[in-house]
């Protein structure tokens, strides 16, 4: 190195520091990610119960056991009700979230009064922890406590609002819940989108006599584009990973009624000692988790060439 | 040997308060007794420790009964730095005794002559292979029925002694207008009713039969399917809010009168004398109908891990604290529970403890002592949850009694 | 118009104006109702949460709760409270957070002005490795921690966060990035400013926005862990949310539900604070910057 000119050295290390600086978190994301998960899988073929390679009848050994684990996952109801559930909900707080965190976040930036006072009040949810808030929920949910009794305390008397003691419709009542914890949050997604926009674009298309409407339609939201990708990623990664909203507030019932994918893994993994089963479910998970996020990932990245 | 000193040597360390401090004798002792009368209690052991000089790591970890805790100590197991001791329930025991991770406590055990006094029914969770493992706090008994005296005397109601009488009473409660049944819809709540209701549809036999020998015969029969039946008319006979409520919350609604029974275990005394009401006087417990003779328990104990080879001083002296008499009455009386040794005298204990006692003594001597299916101490946590699955769908009308006989039978078998 | 504001330049006439304050305000009592119910329970006495007033406001009012919550309920073994815990979380999620916000940093500014072969799909790899579940991470992630001698102790929780937080960072400043522009990144190069100089002068100033929120998310996610939390740190060093958990969850003991509410808002409070202070960056950010003229 020594011999070659300071100048070239220079180059080199210019072209060569991106790459540089990238390798600590590719590495790190490469072990402790797409390690374990390898791990997982190999997991999910073994017929391991209370720790990893420890089989059955509990000595440390263990047996390689094929799919067996994959079949008794798709034979159990529980997973079929928490895989529905999963769609329901996953569907219903991605597409809510979303449209609410851009509603506030548009309107926020018209210059509101008082804006510093709102923010924090649209984004606090997401500081409390649901262990607790589950239960406030759970009792504002709760028609003999909450909010059916005081509508009826009112004077309208025929009201009802049972859902979270309906087996039907629960888990609409966790999706609640979970709208009000993360919708602050994507809007100041937006928010950050929107200040981060170009104001000499809108002053020149306000110029042209655009619209208020069109300008959203046709330039702002287009250039949203990035961070709808991230509000994307962030209320999937949050709806697959439901689980202390769901234990706090409903425990997965009435009966089996809200069970998600995370509350199964965890039960099976954790609670019921069929850790192989838990891994299989862990499998289950990210493979349709792949499904839908490669496609995705691929056409909102390969754009940007 | 603890590893009591932690080189953190990482580029991260430099940002971060590091280390642990050595002590010459330290327990760490991982458990999740954390509310305000258990966690008292425990600090008795913790002083009656440290009088010896021994010290005490407290790490608490509370949660899903238990749950938290046991997946917290399989971290810590992986990491190859375990407790010294903690608390665990039934087949967990077993479990780890099983992977030879356990310490052996027989000495201690000879010398404090432990066979002697302790059930046999609950010995069987405390050894493996004729070694014991671990040191049990106490026995819970999960039949007990909770009742708001005036209730009961408002509408004429005695004790019901037969499941017929409880029917009785639970109409006579309804056509009063009064809930009859306080019940929190979760499903270890709805299995702890069915332990109950189990036990006195078809006897002890089925009871064993059913849920520890996990016989498929008993479990697809007709007795069963009775079972749920009766389950069925419990549901039937609670408020149209049940599902979802803490325990604590069923319990206040038979403390406020609104609702004339609660079928729980023995830690429900602990919110009636909180709200300061008197055994016998504002509230009374007895066994669930037609099973007088019968307890179902559940026992808490503290597992010691083998800290290589021989079970260290510190923990020899733990268990031997854990089962001395004087913090067996001290710590039961404030729990709920009883003694797990028969020979504590009862004179600390209130009319319900005493009684507790009493049922439990009776029952070991005469066989009539079995674990608690809902709270683990009958067949491995897997069974468990699966007959969980079954009896709260059931409980929430999923399944009539007759499917959910024929699933009970296919659940227990995929989760064996 | 306003010669300060960074708002849109959008203009809005006065009935679009009255109706967005509406529903504004709305929305603002929407969020706070959960709120409600926690702040009134914990301000009454037990007996009248259990007698059922629930959703009323509190007929005789106490701060007994919260003095409870903090100095003197059951833990562990020791009535301590939440207050000794609270140092405990600080110190592991102020350098997660500031590690994984700078690494994140970096990460976008390559990613997205520094292009070569295959970083688009060594991004899609970054990015799908948010979705991996915690719980299958925990064994082979405490086997990785004792293998290092940092089981037990923060700087093996600060590892684990900065891990797992790594795609989120990468994504907001990757994404918030991606729109930058990209003729000023090469002017500077021409004039012949470093690797880092063009970092720190271009799209450090201007990234206050997507800071702010790369900070509260990975704030609020380190302070409200609970697994890692508590099967990586000792006893005395587990993080607020363990103690917290350990403050409200009961099997078989009385639950004071008054006291539980007042220990979430304590132990949210840190939190809280960041998202005010921090929200102020949100404009002061883009004062600086470089984008609007």
């Amino acid at each position: 190195m020594s011999a070659r000119p300071d100048a070239d050295f220079q180059t080199r290390l210019q072209n060569l520091l991106p790459k540089l600086v990238l390798s600590p978190s590719l590495a790190l994301i490469f072990f402790f990610v797409y390690g374990f998960i390898l791990f997982t899988i190999y997991v999910s073929f073994t017929d391991s119960r209370i720790l990893p390679f420890v089989g059955n009848g509990g000595v440390p050994a263990y047996d390689l056991i094929g799919f067996s684990n994959y079949q008794k996952l798709f034979s159990l109801s529980h997973w079929e009700i928490a895989l529905t559930n999963m769609a329901i909900f996953a569907g219903l707080y991605i597409v809510i979230c979303s449209a609410l965190g851009l509603m506030l976040a548009i309107f926020l930036d018209q210059k509101i009064r008082g804006e510093g006072v709102l923010r924090p009040l649209y984004l606090y949810p997401m500081a409390l922890s649901f262990i607790v808030t589950g239960t406030a929920w759970k009792w504002f949910l709760d028609p003999a406590i909450g909010l059916e009794n005081i509508v009826q305390t009112w004077g309208w008397t025929s009201f009802t609002f049972d859902w979270i003691k309906n087996r039907d419709f629960a888990i609409y009542t966790v999706v609640l819940a979970a709208v009000w914890q993360s919708s602050g949050f994507v809007m100041a997604m937006f928010l950050a989108g929107l200040r981060g926009i170009d104001n000499e674009i809108l002053k020149a298309a306000q110029m042209d006599g655009a619209s208020n409407w069109n300008l959203y339609r046709r330039i702002i939201i287009p250039q949203l584009r990035p961070a709808f990708l991230s509000a994307f990623v962030i209320l999937a990664h949050l709806a697959i990973k439901t689980f202390d909203l769901v234990i706090a507030m409903t425990g997965g019932g009435p009966g089996r009624a809200t069970e998600l994918p995370a509350t199964f893994m965890y039960s099976y993994t954790f609670s019921r000692n069929q850790m192989g089963i838990g891994a299989s479910s862990a499998v289950i998970m990210l493979m349709t988790i792949a499904a839908i996020m490669i496609p995705y990932l691929y056409a909102e990245l390969r754009e940007k060439k | 040997m603890r590893k009591l000193m932690k080189t953190t040597t990482s580029a991260l360390a430099a940002l971060a308060i590091a280390g642990s401090v050595a002590q010459a004798a330290e327990v760490e002792v991982l458990h999740w007794w954390t509310s305000g009368g258990e966690a008292a209690a425990l600090n008795v052991l913790k002083g009656d420790l440290e009088s010896q000089g021994i010290g005490w790591q407290d790490m608490p970890v509370a949660g899903g009964g238990g749950t938290e805790a046991m997946t917290v100590l399989r971290a810590r197991v992986t990491s190859g730095d375990a407790p010294t001791a903690v608390q665990a329930l039934g087949f967990d025991i077993l479990d780890w005794g099983a992977q030879g991770a356990l310490a052996d406590l027989n000495e201690v055990a000879a010398q404090e002559g432990w066979d002697d006094v302790v059930p046999a029914a609950l010995q069987a969770f405390a050894k493996y292979d004729g070694k014991w493992i671990s040191a049990p706090v106490n026995v819970h008994s999960t039949n007990w029925v909770w009742a708001n005296k005036a209730v009961l005397d408002a509408n004429g109601i005695a004790v019901p002694e037969t499941w017929e009488d409880f029917v009785a009473a639970v109409e006579t409660l309804s056509a009063a207008g009064v809930t009859p049944i306080a019940h929190g819809g979760q499903a270890w709540q709805d299995a702890t009713v069915f332990d109950a209701v189990a036990m006195s549809t078809g006897g002890p036999d089925f009871y064993k039969a059913a849920f520890i020998d996990m016989d498929e015969e008993a479990l697809g029969s007709d007795t069963m399917k009775q079972a749920f039946d009766r389950m069925a008319f419990i549901r039937a006979n609670v408020d149209d809010n049940f599902s979802g409520r803490d325990w604590n919350l069923a319990t206040a609604m038979v403390i406020n009168g609104e609702a004339g029974f609660q079928m729980m275990g023995d830690w429900a005394k602990g919110e009636f004398l909180n709200a300061d009401k008197v055994p016998g006087q504002d509230f009374l417990c007895f066994r669930f109908p037609g099973t007088q003779d019968q307890v179902t328990f559940n026992a808490d104990q503290f597992m010691m891990f083998d800290q290589g080879g021989v079970v260290s001083e510190e923990q020899a002296a733990l268990a031997s604290a854990i089962l001395s008499p004087s913090f067996q009455s001290a710590f039961n009386v404030v729990k709920g529970s009883v003694p797990a040794r028969t020979d504590v005298s009862d004179a600390d204990f209130d009319a319900c403890g005493k009684q507790g006692m009493k049922d439990l003594a009776a029952a070991a001597a005469s066989g009539n002592l079995f674990g608690s299916m809902a709270h683990g101490h009958a067949n491995p946590a897997g069974v468990k949850n699966a007959i969980y699955d079954v009896v709260t769908a059931h409980f929430n009308g999923e399944y009539d009694s007759e499917t959910a006989v024929e699933e009970l039978v296919d659940a227990v078998s995929i989760a064996q | 118009m306003a010669v300060s504001s960074t708002d849109t330049a959008i203009r809005t006439g006065r009935v679009t104006r009255t109706l967005i304050y509406l529903v504004l305000v709305l929305f603002a009592l929407f969020y706070l109702l959960p709120l409600y119910v926690m702040m009134v329970n914990s301000l009454k006495p037990l007996p009248e949460i259990t007698g059922g007033g629930m959703m009323s406001l509190p007929q005789i009012w106490t701060i007994e709760p919260w003095l409870k919550a903090w100095s003197t309920a059951q833990i562990g073994v020791e009535p301590t409270g939440l207050r000794p815990y609270f140092w405990n979380s600080i110190s592991m999620v102020v350098p997660a957070v500031a590690i994984s916000t700078i690494l994140g940093a970096l990460n976008g500014y390559v990613l997205t002005k520094w292009r070569f072969r295959f970083d688009t799909i060594l991004f899609g790899l970054m990015l799908f490795a948010c979705f991996i579940p915690f719980q299958i991470v925990l064994i082979p992630m405490a086997a990785v921690l004792g293998f290092l001698g940092l089981a037990g102790s923060t700087a093996g929780l600060v590892l684990v966060h900065v891990v797992y937080g790594l795609g989120f960072s990468t994504l907001y400043f990757r994404n918030y990035y991606a729109v930058f522009p990209t003729e000023l990144v090469r002017a500077a190069q021409i004039d012949g400013a470093s690797f880092f100089q063009i970092f720190w002068r271009i799209l450090l100033p201007s990234s206050g926005p997507i800071a702010v929120v790369c900070v509260i998310w990975q704030f609020t996610n380190i302070w409200n862990d609970f697994l890692f939390g508590a099967s990586f740190a000792s006893g005395e060093g587990a993080p607020m949310t363990v103690a917290l958990n350990n403050l409200v969850q009961s099997s078989t003991g009385v639950k004071e539900y008054n006291v539980h509410f007042a220990g979430a808002i304590l132990a949210a409070l840190p939190t809280l604070l960041v998202y005010i202070v921090a929200g102020r960056y949100f404009v002061r950010g883009l004062m600086a910057g470089s984008v609007k003229g």
